[in-house]
């Protein structure tokens, strides 16, 4: 089962709407953008953004004359695959680095540090596995499974202890030893709480100057099925921390991942991996074409 | 960042004020907005169609065109039409009686908020006289049975996990242990599953079928988008659940999930979850759901919460006050209440506009309420009854005591002063006499307990 067809699989309801649409008699009419504008709405891309995509790709049909549905079906790829950022460096194979994982509860930080750090284990790069979220119940014992399984050290310490320090040891560890990648898992927080946001704040400025010259990058984990509140999340975490990317986990479901794209677009945050499966493999780079492509249902056969 | 609901149809009929009835393009404008507003808040996009042509159908009548107010008129229709579609009553739990143990089986997506709404749960109900056991039958998350013995054990609550890998025999075999222990109540808590999931999904119906819950509740998150709806009516179909638990309300999240699950499955929202700690688990109120989903603020609540707060001593102390005037013991009280309530920032986030208030203001600090605290507790009895007495040498003693400068501490003499002048110009009002002046004084006053600059002490 290849990442493309998971992938698609996941997408697979927005496709067959989108499909439904662009096949309508070949020619458009008024109620094919109303649908479009509707179907993207669905797919939690924020009402603001799917008016503003359908309105570009009305006036462009117009200028250049583009009547048929799949014509409109390709233009439209193109329109909103240039609403993502593009990374310009990846913290997960540009070693030396470190990376800590922020994000809502539940939103999948420990799975997909778990996920990545034993990716790179594999793939031969030495890894080291932090683990900062010293508030929730068993969450090291979360990550010091997955730690076991692929047989990569974890640096924590015990339930309670300033996130902050557990961090500072983490580094100096992985100095010690000669680290290429760090990932290091934090306590899910609400972004609106705002005692919390300044321990996080803490978290990464104590990292960062430890770190010195390695760099230190902040991702935020952000759920498929967010609704319209992952923007808030987003600007709210963005603030505090400037995060550097985003990773969008649990594409697998039928959730189209939609706030992803206004995120990320209204932000300027690029998408460093997308998770669309359980097992390890199933997190993987993400690429906006073959994104929208498979959102669309285009290219990929 | 949006603007509620209120503000918004307040700006769409204000560019109409004059007119002297609104036509059913103004009504059409009008609901546009109240579209818009909807979608913000997560409300499915089929829901938002058909409930917005319902309300439409209810705001062409003639009483409300004509109406001097049709921005609150229209506002007051969504709002009952949302009550109502968000169920009229609360919706209780309901446990067969004659039945030792009764189930309660949690399910929901992986991150949903199972695991902390089941211990959540157990606190609840014990807090109502059950005697409960937590059965651990998540066994595909690593460690998700450490974190519910975890939770288990900070309330006092026994969790059972058996041998951790089968969750179907863990399930059956908890109701055993449940009968030998003499709990009267079993929680089960499952593994977090997607809904196209088949094979985990039949886990979940064997899990029904071996223990034959009494409720099965699905934990939904307020935050969930649009799929919400795929989501629920699948479980709905599979495992058919009861009603609904939402988590994770504490954010700003408008939760117009709530709405689409009833819309969908028809299935009662029973609890709300509202924050880390085992007792934020609140039986859910229809009406203030729909307030909270158009950003209108949650007045009630914070009524409620103040009842709560005050008892009739208070109310004694009240009228001493008022006889004799303010002391450094009742700033004390006062400041204990308001953290009773959830502290400064709960309180005022509550309040309509409230959020957006705070947001301009950079949050509300609840630590200078600290402060304020140490000094008071580094004064006497004496000198809390009667501030005046606090001379330069007593001023030193208390900065010394507290941890706070001599500044600090004159700051806060100087406030309980104002404070005092204040309490003096009520007693004027309530002793009757000039009206006019009465209501000067009122105003002065508001604009003294204005938040921002002025009663707390900003250090």
């Amino acid at each position: 089962m290849g990442f493309m067809d998971n992938l698609r699989r996941g997408l697979e309801r927005s496709r067959e709407t989108l499909s439904e649409i662009f096949y309508m008699g070949g020619e458009v009419t008024e109620d094919f953008w109303d649908d479009l504008e509707d179907t993207l709405v669905m797919g939690d891309m924020g009402a603001e953004v799917a008016m503003r995509v359908t309105d570009d790709l009305r006036e462009r049909a117009a200028r250049e004359n583009l009547m048929r549905s799949d014509q409109l079906r390709r233009a439209l790829v193109e329109r909103l695959t240039a609403e993502f950022p593009v990374a310009e460096r990846d913290p997960f194979t540009d070693t030396p680095s470190i990376v800590l994982f922020v994000g809502i509860n539940g939103a999948g930080k420990t799975t997909t540090v778990g996920k990545i750090a034993g990716r790179a284990h594999a793939n031969g790069v030495k890894t080291l596995i932090g683990g900062a979220d010293t508030f929730r119940a068993a969450a090291i014992e979360q990550l010091q499974v997955w730690g076991e399984r692929s047989g990569i050290e974890v640096v924590t310490k015990e339930r309670g202890a300033d996130p902050a320090s557990v961090c500072f040891e983490v580094v100096e560890t992985a100095e010690k030893q000669g680290t290429e990648l760090v990932l290091i898992d934090t306590a899910g927080r609400l972004h609106t709480s705002s005692d919390l946001m300044r321990e996080l704040a803490k978290v990464v400025s104590v990292t960062r100057k430890r770190a010195g010259d390695i760099p230190v990058s902040v991702v935020l984990v952000i759920d498929a099925t967010t609704g319209q509140n992952g923007l808030n999340q987003a600007k709210e975490f963005n603030d505090a921390l400037s995060l550097d990317g985003l990773i969008v986990t649990k594409l697998d479901g039928t959730a189209k991942g939609g706030i992803a794209l206004a995120i990320s677009n209204q932000l300027n945050l690029p998408i460093y991996r997308i998770g669309v499966g359980e097992s390890i493999d199933d997190l993987q780079t993400f690429d906006a074409r073959s994104f929208c492509e498979a959102l669309v249902g285009e290219g990929v056969q | 960042m949006f603007n509620s609901l209120q503000d918004r149809l307040q700006n769409t009929f204000s560019a109409l004020r004059g007119k002297g009835r609104l036509t059913e393009d103004d009504i059409n404008s009008a609901m546009r907005e109240i579209r818009m507003a909807l979608l913000e808040a997560d409300v499915n996009y089929k829901v938002v169609k058909e409930f917005v042509g319902r309300c439409k159908e209810q705001c062409m009548t003639a009483d409300v065109l004509e109406s001097l107010s049709p921005a609150q008129n229209v506002v007051r229709i969504v709002l009952d039409e949302l009550t109502t579609l968000l169920g009229s009553t609360e919706s209780k739990l309901t446990l067969a009686q004659n039945r030792i143990p009764n189930v309660i089986m949690l399910v929901g997506l992986q991150g949903s908020g199972k695991t902390t709404a089941a211990a959540k749960l157990a606190y609840l109900l014990k807090s109502q006289g059950k005697n409960p056991l937590l059965a651990a039958c998540d066994v595909h998350r690593p460690a998700a049975a450490d974190q519910l013995e975890t939770l288990g054990s900070e309330i006092g609550v026994p969790v059972y996990r058996g041998d951790g890998k089968d969750a179907v025999a863990i399930a059956s075999q908890a109701i055993q242990e449940a009968v030998d222990h003499l709990n009267d109540l079993v929680i089960v808590d499952t593994a977090g599953r997607l809904q196209i999931d088949e094979e985990m999904m039949e886990e979940a119906v064997a899990i029904k079928r071996a223990v034959k819950p009494d409720q099965i509740l699905m934990v939904v998150d307020a935050m969930t988008g649009q799929d919400i709806v795929n989501v629920v009516s699948t479980f709905a179909e599979r495992v058919d659940f009861d009603g609904v638990i939402m988590s994770k309300l504490d954010g700003d999240a408008r939760g117009g999930g709530a709405l689409s699950v009833r819309e969908v499955t028809g299935k009662p929202i029973k609890f709300v979850s509202m924050g880390e700690k085992p007792d934020s688990l609140e039986v859910f109120h229809p009406d203030r759901m729909a307030k909270r989903i158009l950003g209108m603020g949650d007045v009630i609540s914070i009524v409620e919460k103040a009842q709560q707060a005050a008892d009739e001593k208070q109310v004694e102390d009240a009228e001493r006050m008022l006889r004799e005037g303010f002391t450094m013991d009742d700033l004390l009280n006062q400041m204990n209440q308001i953290r009773k309530m959830g502290g400064l920032a709960k309180l005022i986030g509550a309040l309509p506009g409230g959020d957006r208030m705070m947001a301009q203001q950079g949050g509300v600090d609840d630590s200078s309420m600290g402060k304020i605290e140490a000094i008071i507790h580094s004064m006497t009895k004496e000198e809390r009854a009667r501030p005046k007495i606090i001379n330069g040498q007593r001023r030193r003693r208390i900065s010394m005591g507290s941890g706070r400068s001599v500044q600090e501490v004159n700051q806060l003499i100087r406030q309980w002063g104002e404070m005092n002048k204040m309490m003096g110009k009520m007693k004027a009002m309530t002793q009757g006499g000039n009206a006019k002046k009465g209501r000067r004084a009122m105003e002065s006053m508001m604009k003294n307990m204005g938040f921002g600059g002025g009663q707390m002490p900003r250090f």
